[in-house]
């Protein structure tokens, strides 16, 4: 299938804005991405590997909070997911989250120094 | 939607509207009572830049009776790739007279309703109580949320409009039938300090392509013509010239338009957003970054101090304006700390002053003992140094 990545994520995926992938559903799909790519991990995932709150999925044009079997609806080769992060005039969703994750990262790694 | 909805109630057009609107009169779907609808109507557009730029302008052309625009911002030149209603003339001016004398310019039988303020929520009920239909042109998640939220709880339908670099979103938002902008994203991201355009960039044709959709749907809503985007996002890829739409479905769980809703009044948009407001005592000392300002800079460079400046914008930025700076772009730094002598002051510098305080923070934690962040930055040198230093 095709997962259609949005113009904040393209540097993560040599700058595509579509990668092709085999999973048999968008929980696959997605962790094949996320393998093959894996600093868009936790661009899209919490933590807790929860899809963040202003990242939006679509499988095809339909939600894939409203699919009945949500994430682990079946996909097949035509299928298309599309990524869709909020925007609001030159400053999208995702390029703030990067911001805030680094920031996070960082003071991670600073208690784990200082614990060793 | 317009209240008046009987047409014996509806102005009716004089001879000068006929030969005006004679095209639209002609279309079967508007004709002599949908002009008069358009007429009768009174349309909010929340800012008067990219998006509300040729918005406004359209909807002025079609013969809407009233236009409220809400601005507090003053034309820059930077604006003026994008925001068509402003000349270079203007350059100083308030947006909104800007925009008001080149409304009623093409087009003298417009009321236009200026509103010279920030929307917030100490004034956004206010304000849009008085419209059919509110257009979004705004620029910033908390305005987004705010627009949202007074549109739904006021019953307004919200034509939005949203761009990045090359891609733009539209909908309409907040009417019975249909979801609002958080059924689509509940939450807003993280803040990210400053939001500003300069940093993503946009194709200064892309707010024209989405304004002029929003425009589109503003008509449509007042004639009750046509298929809405209600329920729909069109996405639209300048770059690749490609549209896309997606089913938006309403959130019976939505915090504000959902069948139980928690947020039954307007809250604070700058809080829910996490901007936290600056204190006074904050600018001399951010978040334990000593800021040093362009004046002090300058002198210490004057006086042969060997000052450790690092630039953290891109290249293209640094092609434009610099000011002797080691140019390490932010996204490179973690790579590039080598590069950066830790036992000397390192003094990070950018366009205004907010991504070389995340860097400064970031090298701060880095282990970083002496990091200073130059307030304002390259603009704050353009004006109070050096004017030859470029501005973008």
């Amino acid at each position: 299938m095709t997962i259609f990545i949005p113009t904040p994520l393209r540097s993560y995926v040599n700058g595509r804005d579509a990668v092709e992938v085999n999973g048999a559903t968008v929980t696959e799909a997605l962790s094949e991405l996320t393998e093959s790519h894996p600093e868009l991990r936790k661009h899209l995932f919490t933590t807790e590997g929860k899809l963040r709150a202003f990242v939006n999925l679509y499988l095809n044009d339909e939600d894939v909070r409203y699919l009945p079997a949500k994430e682990a609806t079946a996909v097949s080769a035509a299928d298309t997911l599309s990524i869709i992060p909020s925007i609001a005039g030159g400053l999208p969703g995702l390029a703030v989250q990067a911001i805030a994750l680094a920031r996070t990262e960082i003071h991670a790694m600073r208690t784990l120094n200082q614990e060793l | 939607m317009p209240t008046i909805t009987e047409p014996t109630a509806l102005p009716e057009l004089t001879t000068d509207d006929l030969s005006r609107y004679s095209r639209h009169l002609i279309l079967p779907e508007v004709g002599m009572e949908g002009q008069r609808r358009l007429k009768a109507a009174k349309v909010l557009c929340v800012g008067t830049g990219g998006l509300g730029s040729p918005l406004a302008f359209y909807l002025a052309a079609a013969g809407i009776g009233t236009l409220g625009l809400v601005d507090f911002d003053v034309v820059d030149a930077s604006n003026l790739q994008r925001q068509i209603i402003h000349s270079t003339k203007d350059i100083g001016r308030k947006k909104l007279d800007s925009a008001a004398e080149k409304l009623t310019a093409l087009n003298p039988a417009l009321n236009v309703v200026k509103h010279d303020t920030m929307l917030s929520s100490a004034n956004a009920l206010e304000i849009l109580k008085d419209y059919d239909i509110v257009a979004d042109g705004t620029d910033n998640f908390p305005t987004r949320y705010l627009v949202n939220d007074a549109c739904v709880l006021l019953g307004k339908p919200n034509v939005y409009g949203s761009i990045f670099r090359f891609e733009g979103q539209a909908s309409v938002f907040a009417t019975e039938q249909g979801p609002c902008y958080r059924c689509l994203y509940p939450e807003p991201p993280p803040p990210g300090l400053v939001p500003s355009c300069a940093e993503g960039g946009v194709l200064g044709i892309l707010p024209g392509l989405v304004g002029v959709m929003q425009a589109t749907e503003v008509i449509k809503l007042i004639l009750g013509k046509g298929e809405p985007l209600i329920g729909r996002l069109l996405l639209v890829d300048a770059l690749n010239m490609r549209f896309r739409e997606l089913k938006l479905r309403k959130n019976p769980e939505c915090p504000v338009c959902g069948t139980n809703p928690t947020v039954t009044e307007l809250i604070d948009y700058q809080q829910f957003c996490g901007i936290v407001p600056e204190t006074p005592q904050e600018s001399s000392v951010k978040n334990g970054i000593p800021q040093i300002t362009v004046k002090e800079l300058k002198r210490r460079i004057d006086v042969g101090e060997d000052v450790q400046l690092i630039d953290v914008r891109e290249p293209y930025e640094y092609q434009i304006a610099q000011i002797g700076g080691k140019l390490i772009p932010q996204n490179d730094v973690p790579q590039r700390l080598a590069e950066i002598d830790r036992d000397r002051e390192v003094v990070v510098h950018c366009r205004s002053g907010a991504r070389s305080q995340r860097v400064a923070e970031f090298l701060k934690q880095s282990g970083y003992p002496r990091v200073v962040n130059v307030a304002g930055g390259i603009l704050a040198w353009s004006d109070e140094i050096d004017p030859r230093v470029q501005k973008y």
